[in-house]
């Protein structure tokens, strides 16, 4: 069973039902004891840092979360789910959960053809193997719309890369945490087959 | 390939990888049933939107579009229901448009599964609804769609392109151009620039049109009517610069399938997904 924590961050119902085309049952919660009891965690989310943020702490949702990282329980963060769980977030430079170190930065494009957000089908690059990237081959895209990225400190946290002006971190993890900017739960069946990864995974990072 | 990269490689940028251009189809629904119209007039249902987009989406179509042709205000709740339909089936993004007047229709529609929805007339109508949606569910998902005819240049309508409404039928007197720059400054995160005069002709699209409104915004610009033949889309994606290319009948009738027109796309060096 997985655990879909809804923190007032946009639609979870897609990942539910993505999860649903997977054949993996998955429950959604605001309640923290549910989190931390959880056997598996999905850590959606759009909008804005800062927001997300308060709604966290005010429903004990950010103390839930490190405990249940600190637990050794597969988390997977999505979007803005990828981008708090840094140490910090540019967007109205907020302090965020810091369970990778590192910050989330916003797009600074010199050129003004290209756009902010960067929203659209985007090449994803495997830079490190990881159980959750199995069969993920080059020049597999995915579904992007964000402004910010996700900027770990350490290469070691860094996963998978694309580009959009400069090159950024699109999938990154320490140890039972894994997280991807892209929405694997609205990239076809390339991203169903993460989703179905992820509920087989155990949070080691060798099979 | 196109204007965008043209230009980054003259300025020397390094590029890893970049945005591909979309292949979108085109679902007018009514009462649940598909509907294919021609010039906006004669429309005819050929079969059922659900299962045409479920294959479409095994196809691999990069986006979908259903548009409520009978887009009246008793049909909102079967609308509703079909978008929650489709959301159980479809793991790619799609909008929703037809008969969208209010931030409550936007916000319905959003919540049931659509990534963005689609305002045409009634943002004719009221330009502050754009402005409304995008504060309510983000600008990314607010699509601003537009029917325009050409004209003869005026004084009132300098670009020579005039914005119709409902369903294409109602000339307004507003310039298209200036419409769809009005529409970016209220907060639309994409343009739907829908040709009523190539549309259903299959003699492809309207490149002026697309691109001079292309480059006069810097939203993504989806080019509709008109596509005929996969050179169509090679054209509106290089020479018309948008970003993306939306077909209905050569794919609803089996002409085309959407890997046809992708691999045709990708041979001739546009950057488009094609592992799926």
């Amino acid at each position: 069973m997985i655990t879909i924590i809804d923190y007032n961050a946009g639609n979870i119902k897609s990942v539910q039902r993505a999860c649903a085309e997977v054949g993996v049952p998955a429950t959604v919660t605001s309640n923290p004891s549910a989190v931390t009891g959880a056997e598996k965690i999905i850590f959606p989310g759009v909008g804005a840092a800062p927001s997300a943020m308060e709604y966290l702490a005010k429903k004990g949702l950010d103390t839930a979360l490190v405990n249940a990282f600190k637990a050794g329980i597969p988390i997977l963060g999505i979007c803005l789910g990828a981008q708090i769980i840094l140490e910090s977030s540019e967007e109205g430079n907020q302090k965020c959960l810091g369970l990778v170190a590192g910050k989330t930065v916003r797009f600074r494009l010199k050129d003004k053809l290209l756009k902010i957000p960067h929203m659209g089908w985007n090449e994803v690059t495997v830079v490190q193997p990881h159980p959750l990237l199995d069969g993920i081959r080059p020049g597999d895209e995915f579904y992007f719309v964000h402004s910010y990225y996700p900027q770990p400190a350490d290469k070691k946290n860094i996963y998978a890369v694309s580009g959009h002006g400069v090159d950024f971190c699109c999938a990154l993890g320490n140890r039972n945490l894994f997280a991807m900017q892209f929405h694997p739960e609205k990239s076809g069946r390339l991203g169903l087959q993460i989703l179905e990864q992820f509920a087989r995974w155990d949070g080691a990072l060798t099979g | 390939m196109g204007r965008r990269l043209d230009r980054l490689i003259k300025r020397g940028c390094k590029i890893s990888a970049m945005l591909s251009k979309r292949l979108v189809v085109c679902l007018d629904v009514r009462g649940g049933k598909l509907a294919k119209s021609i010039k906006f007039v004669d429309t005819k249902d050929i079969g059922d939107p659900i299962a045409k987009a479920r294959q479409y989406y095994e196809d691999g179509v990069d986006e979908l579009v259903f548009y409520d042709i009978t887009a009246s205000r008793e049909n909102r709740d079967i609308m509703i229901h079909f978008v929650e339909e489709v959301a159980r089936q479809i793991f790619i993004p799609f909008s929703v448009g037809g008969g969208i007047r209010s931030v409550e229709d936007a916000t319905k529609l959003r919540n049931a599964g659509a990534e963005k929805v689609n305002v045409n007339t009634a943002a004719v109508k009221r330009k502050e609804l754009i402005s409304e949606i995008a504060h309510a569910i983000g600008s990314q998902s607010t699509i601003l769609s537009m029917d325009i005819r050409k004209v003869t240049p005026t004084k009132e309508m300098p670009s020579g392109y005039e914005i119709v409404v409902n369903g294409g039928v109602t000339p307004t007197g507003i310039d298209g151009l200036w419409w769809a720059k009005t529409g970016e400054e209220l907060g639309a995160g994409e343009l739907v620039i829908n040709s009523i005069d190539a549309d259903g002709t299959k003699d492809g699209y309207e490149i002026n049109l697309t691109r001079m409104i292309a480059d006069s915004v810097s939203i993504p610009v989806i080019a509709s009517g008109g596509a005929g033949k996969p050179e169509h889309l090679y054209d509106v994606l290089t020479e018309g610069h948008a970003d993306a290319a939306l077909v209905a009948s050569i794919v609803h009738y089996g002409e085309y399938t959407c890997r046809d027109l992708k691999e045709y796309l990708h041979n001739r060096g546009v950057k488009i997904r094609l592992n799926y």
